[in-house]
């Protein structure tokens, strides 16, 4: 005998992360899901960008590393509320889901935040598949990574509404064509934000941090109204 | 690399959708829907299932899986096509500006228990 079911294997994650976006819209909080392999320079990134923006901007943020609390010590330096989630006590999940964002913000005072960044666990291909209840994602793709990835993981730079091309201080060692990973990024996401940067020397950050505070603003416009 | 959740996920999905007075008997299929953008690798997930689905009414089950191809719409144009080599601009106008149509499907779609087997631990 055949039952119809047709349910989505990930459907109790769709429901989780609809209401955690509900919940965030409800506070005002923008929340940026940050994307990319592991050692692409993010927690570099997230360090100079908070120092940048806070206490202007308040922020917090939730890691994800299969071990260790190493990024959340490098990142409370801005004084920014850090929760580190270590997936193994999760069976050591290759992302984040829908209720381990829920979890973890449960341990952040939300009063005045307005950014909430979620630092993903290094990976570009399952964290594009789970849905945790943000407003934006971005993906981070060093150069030392070589220029194909986002033809290699299509759905990850789908997904992804910015790229940022970091590390770029070491394109004078590299035999690396900008303009050709930028091609590439253009053939799978077509008009897709892409920002060259060094979070090392902080070359590129400013463009980069305009795109966060416009979005940060417009959410919290979009509560004021409601 | 998830894929070991999603194979508990389908194996839920399925279980919960054994009709009450069917409770013991066994299912012979499982079809499922899995486009070809989304981030699960076929064999590994065929492979879960196989460890995952021991000692559970699913044990002997069949997994047919229907691989869905990433096919999109042109919103400027309105031609459809199926996307290959990750190229996501419309073959007819270059528009990036897209609907995607499939591709992204990871769906249990019915499930196969049965018959005689269920008729039998019904009477006993």
């Amino acid at each position: 005998m055949e039952v119809k079911v047709v349910r989505n294997v990930l459907d109790v994650n769709a429901k989780m992360a609809a209401e955690n976006r509900r919940f965030f819209a409800e506070n005002g909080i923008f929340v940026l899901n940050v994307m990319s392999s592991p050692g692409s320079g993010k927690t570099t990134i997230l360090e100079k960008t908070l120092t940048r923006i806070m206490p202007e901007i308040q922020s917090a943020v939730i890691v994800g590393d299969i071990c260790t609390t190493n990024d959340a010590d490098r990142l409370s330096i801005s004084g920014a509320p850090v929760v580190q989630i270590n997936t193994d006590e999760f069976g050591g999940d290759c992302h984040l889901a829908a209720h381990v964002i829920e979890n973890a913000a449960r341990q952040i005072d939300l009063a005045g935040l307005d950014l909430l960044i979620v630092e993903n666990v290094g990976n570009l291909v399952c964290p594009a598949e789970f849905d945790i209840g943000e407003d934006a994602r971005v993906v981070v793709l060093s150069v030392a990574e070589g220029e194909d990835k986002s033809v290699k993981y299509p759905l990850m730079f789908r997904e992804c509404q910015a790229c940022l091309l970091n590390k770029t201080d070491l394109l004078p060692y590299l035999d690396y064509d900008l303009e050709k990973a930028r091609q590439y990024i253009d053939q799978v996401h077509p008009g897709m934000s892409v920002f060259e940067t060094s979070a090392k020397t902080g070359e590129g950050l400013d463009s980069w941090i305009s795109w966060i505070r416009e979005r940060v603003a417009e959410k919290a416009g979009l509560q004021q109204q409601a | 690399m998830h894929e070991m959740g999603i194979a508990l996920q389908v194996i839920d999905i399925a279980t919960a959708a054994i009709p009450p007075e069917m409770r013991g008997c066994r299912v012979e299929r499982v079809n499922l829907r899995i486009g070809k953008l989304s981030a699960v690798v076929v064999d590994s997930l065929n492979f879960c299932l196989e460890i995952a689905t021991r000692d559970t009414p699913l044990a002997e089950a069949v997994f047919s899986i229907e691989e869905i191809p990433v096919v999109a719409q042109c919103r400027e144009c309105g031609h459809e096509w199926q996307v290959a080599r990750a190229v996501f601009k419309c073959p007819e106008c270059g528009s990036g500006n897209l609907e995607m149509i499939s591709g992204r499907e990871l769906d249990v779609v019915s499930i196969d228990i049965e018959e005689q087997f269920g008729s039998q631990a019904q009477n006993q």
